[in-house]
């Protein structure tokens, strides 16, 4: 199953028959002259986890902002980004309408300065959900699938502002569940969390990916070697290993992989 | 599946709302842009129409000192007396304020600490607020009567109007120039405190120097406020069109002769037309304040 | 001389100057609010202007005062807003947003007396609107318009990119997420900025005397009708504000009281633009109160 293309990269491909969720090739990206990705072409199997993992810089943030565009007016994005069928890094795709089907988790929480409720009810409002018990419905379940409900659901009035971070990014994930994507993005999700909030996010996240793909930075390897079922190792700009958790972190094809996920890196 | 797919690829009532509000917001924007290309427009062409309309002499518009445009056979546009009373005022009410906005900007990032801060920042916003015939009002009643005990005269002349103009422009150069010492870096004062420099050093010689060119802009600033400033000096000024002699006898102001004449005079007859003229200069000087600030912030640090 | 010595010395010449500055400022309010306070009776508050006799009052300029106020917030509040939104939000780094900047900021360092003149100009006499309200109140949007806008684009800009990023997340339009998201956070600032300038346009008389017009004529506050002519709600009527009767009545009063009717007013005014100061802090803080506090 392992193809070994070159000394350069080692990438995994899929059989046919392995559905994918999104696939990208040839992505570059570019700030301005400053080339910041190359050649990232990549596969991401549907309802599993892939961890991107990288030292700072080398670009896994900056690729994965690219998969829903949110690069758009700050970087440059050539190549295909492929998502059923369409590549969506085309004028063919209508951007907004992509983003729901491709939601994305930042680094930092960003609930909007309203309630939890509306937190929720907001966008799918905008999205053309008028129907109030359909909304309330779909801010339960999506409340309780980001395990949140439980500790909210006495006071779903109150400014998100006033939860703690942990109930914040976890708030912003049903946000996202909410308008029900196949693919969700997250940006280091739990780097500004404490590590009682980290694991109660994590556990959330083992639980999203038999609905969802989940692509997740991350600069913890415990976290990507708990959490994912497929690696993708970035340095400076290059993706140069990608393939199961388990082989990239035990038994990694390539030097750079080895030295990075064994600690020996600069 | 398919379904999904043609609603990706079928243009969002997002991306259709994106682009009328682009739309509207460049609506106001080009709004604004209109007012103000209108406004260059208007006055302009209303302020030329004295030497082209009327064939009166450019020249003699900024270096004659008779203003007498009613004369009869021969109307008489020396606008000297107003510009020279304009430029008057302005120069010497910054002259006035700058040691003060110094001293009490000073004072307030460096001295007194927060509480002198606490208690100076909002009666310093406080007064940037008060309305100009307030300042007008108080210098009739105060500052007229003062200067005519002190000074002698009638009271009414550019001395009062440079007093006037001092305590409206000192709070809006003060506050500028704060904000401007505050951009000074903590480490600058502590480096030179560091070297065994006294406060006084480190403020003459760092702080100072460093925050010259925001002193310039704010003092620039507040030269364009005195120089526009309508009503307060014209209740104080005295509103003769002559040549100032001294600061004590009555004199006048771009702006107020325009306030006491443009209601006086026939619009489109020269009288009123000579009025648009000072408007012009007063739009050109405008602008030449402007260009000054635009030119030392690009040079100034802080 | 050695520096310790020119220590002292610069810090005492220091304080002297501040000191002069605070006497200055302590006498100026002290001296409006002292010898114009006395004089603010409900009577005068409410009685209208009398021309020639002592005991008039300021009840019309006040309205006026209040209602071009009004005015002119409806008119340049959404033009600032969405000029606000298109330089914070839509605008590259090119030459015409370059441009745009520099005309905003032309026109906020046109003295006042020359927008009126302009108002004047286009509307009184071109559009034949007369002294009238509405010219007076464009007027004192052409006046108001660049500090608004720009202190909208400061107050936008100050919200966070999280919550512009969070918004576009989920599909938003960028239109949607400035309008539903960024504006609701950037309210407090927007707040405090509309009362300030809500203080300089009350105070403002220079664009006004050629624009509203100097004269008062008698208001029947009965008649509610905006379109009847002694309707306090008519705009093509001509309105002396507050401001603008202060300086009238001193270049130009008879009545034996103007000095009293004067100080009266300026004190007025100026508890007005306290009221507008304090009013603005507090606004916008209990607004970001109320946005983070949970209920």
């Amino acid at each position: 199953m392992v193809e070994k293309v070159n000394k350069e990269k080692s990438i995994l491909t899929f059989p046919a028959d392995r559905e994918i969720a999104l696939e990208t090739k040839n992505v570059q990206v570019y700030y301005g002259d400053n080339h910041a990705m190359h050649d990232a072409s990549l596969q991401f199997p549907r309802y599993s986890i892939t961890a991107l993992i990288g030292a700072s810089g080398s670009g896994k943030s900056t690729y994965l902002r690219s998969l829903n565009r949110m690069n758009d007016g700050i970087a440059r994005v050539d190549g295909e980004i492929m998502y059923r069928g369409l590549n969506i890094n085309s004028n063919e795709v209508d951007i907004y309408q992509m983003r729901r089907r491709i939601g994305m988790v930042f680094q930092r929480p960003n609930p909007f300065a309203k309630s939890i409720h509306n937190n929720i009810s907001f966008p799918l409002h905008e999205m053309g959900i008028k129907d109030k018990s359909k909304i309330n419905e779909i801010v339960e379940s999506s409340l309780k699938q980001a395990a949140l409900w439980d500790e909210v659901k006495d006071d779903l009035g109150r400014s998100a502002l006033s939860l703690s971070g942990g109930q914040q990014q976890r708030l912003c994930i049903a946000r996202s569940l909410a308008m029900n994507p196949d693919i969700l993005l997250m940006d280091e999700p739990a780097s500004a969390l404490d590590p009682i909030s980290t694991y109660k996010l994590e556990m959330t996240l083992s639980d999203l990916k038999d609905q969802y793909t989940i692509i997740i930075v991350t600069h913890s390897m415990e976290q990507a070697s708990r959490l994912s079922d497929y690696t993708a190792f970035l340095h400076m700009g290059k993706i140069v290993e990608f393939d199961t958790t388990k082989n990239v972190f035990t038994n990694p094809t390539m030097k750079l992989t080895e030295d990075y996920v064994s600690g020996n890196f600069g | 599946m398919d379904a999904v797919k043609t609603e990706l690829m079928k243009k969002s009532k997002a991306s259709r709302q994106d682009q009328r509000g682009k739309l509207i917001s460049l609506f106001c924007i080009f709004l604004i842009m209109l007012v103000v290309l209108s406004i260059l427009y208007m006055i302009t062409s209303k302020g030329l129409a004295t030497f082209f309309e009327n064939k009166m002499s450019f020249t003699d518009f900024f270096t004659k000192k008779v203003w007498n445009p009613s004369a009869k056979p021969q109307p008489l546009v020396g606008a000297l007396p107003m510009i020279v009373g304009s430029f008057g005022v302005t120069v010497l009410s910054a002259i006035l304020a700058a040691p003060f906005a110094i001293a009490t900007a000073v004072f307030m990032t460096d001295i007194s600490g927060k509480r002198g801060q606490a208690i100076l920042q909002p009666v310093i916003e406080l007064l940037v607020g008060i309305p100009s015939v307030v300042y007008g009002f108080i210098g009739l009643t105060v500052v007229v009567p003062f200067t005519r005990a002190v000074f002698g005269g009638t009271g009414f002349g550019i001395l009062s109007g440079t007093f006037v103009l001092f305590v409206m422009v000192l709070p809006t150069v003060t506050s500028m120039y704060v904000d401007s010492l505050k951009a000074v870096p903590r480490f600058y004062r502590e480096a030179s405190l560091a070297l065994g420099a006294t406060r006084w050093q480190t403020i003459y010689k760092v702080i100072i120097r460093a925050s010259i060119p925001g002193l310039l802009t704010a003092i620039i600033f507040g030269m364009a406020r005195a120089f526009g400033e309508a009503l307060a000096v014209q209740m104080v000024i005295g509103n003769a069109s002559i040549l100032p002699q001294d600061l004590v006898s009555p004199a006048s102001t771009l702006t107020s002769v325009l306030t006491t004449g443009i209601g006086n005079t026939v619009l489109g007859t020269l009288p009123n037309n000579a009025l648009w003229s000072l408007a012009l200069v007063l739009l050109l000087m405008s602008l030449v304040f402007n260009l000054l600030t635009r030119f030392i912030g690009k040079k100034g640090a802080f | 001389m050695n520096a310790k010595k020119a220590d002292k010395i610069a810090t005492a010449i220091i304080y002297i100057l501040v000191g002069i500055v605070v006497l200055i400022l302590v006498a100026l309010l002290g001296f409006i609010l002292i010898s114009g306070l006395p004089h603010v009776t409900w009577s005068f508050l409410t009685s209208p202007a009398s021309a020639f006799s002592a005991g008039g009052g300021i009840g019309d300029q006040l309205f006026n005062s209040f209602y071009l106020l009004i005015l002119t917030l409806i008119i340049s509040f959404p033009i600032s807003l969405g000029a606000g939104i298109y330089l914070a939000e839509y605008a590259k780094k090119n030459w015409l947003t370059d441009a745009i900047r520099i005309t905003i900021e032309v026109l906020s360092s046109l003295p006042s007396v020359v927008v009126g003149l302009f108002g004047f100009l286009l509307f009184v006499v071109q559009f034949k609107l007369g002294f009238s309200i509405i010219s007076g109140a464009i007027a004192l949007t052409f006046f108001n318009l660049p500090l608004l806008t720009r202190n909208i684009e400061n107050s936008l800009n100050g919200v966070s990119n999280l919550q512009r990023e969070a918004g576009l997340s989920l599909g938003l339009s960028r239109w949607k997420t400035v309008t539903k998201v960024v504006v609701p956070a950037a309210l407090p600032g927007i707040l405090t900025g509309i009362i300030l300038s809500a203080g300089r346009v009350f105070g403002e008389a220079a664009a006004l005397i050629f624009t509203a017009g100097q004269s008062a004529p008698m208001l029947n506050y009965a008649n509610w009708n905006p379109l009847s002519g002694d309707s306090p709600l008519n705009i093509f009527r001509p309105a002396e504000t507050l401001a603008v009767h202060i300086w009238k009545i001193n270049t130009e009063g008879i009545m034996p009281d103007a000095s009293q009717v004067s100080a009266g007013a300026s004190a007025v005014l100026v508890v007005a633009v306290l009221i507008f100061n304090l009013g603005a802090r507090f606004a916008g803080n209990y607004i970001y109160r109320k946005i983070t506090a949970s209920k």
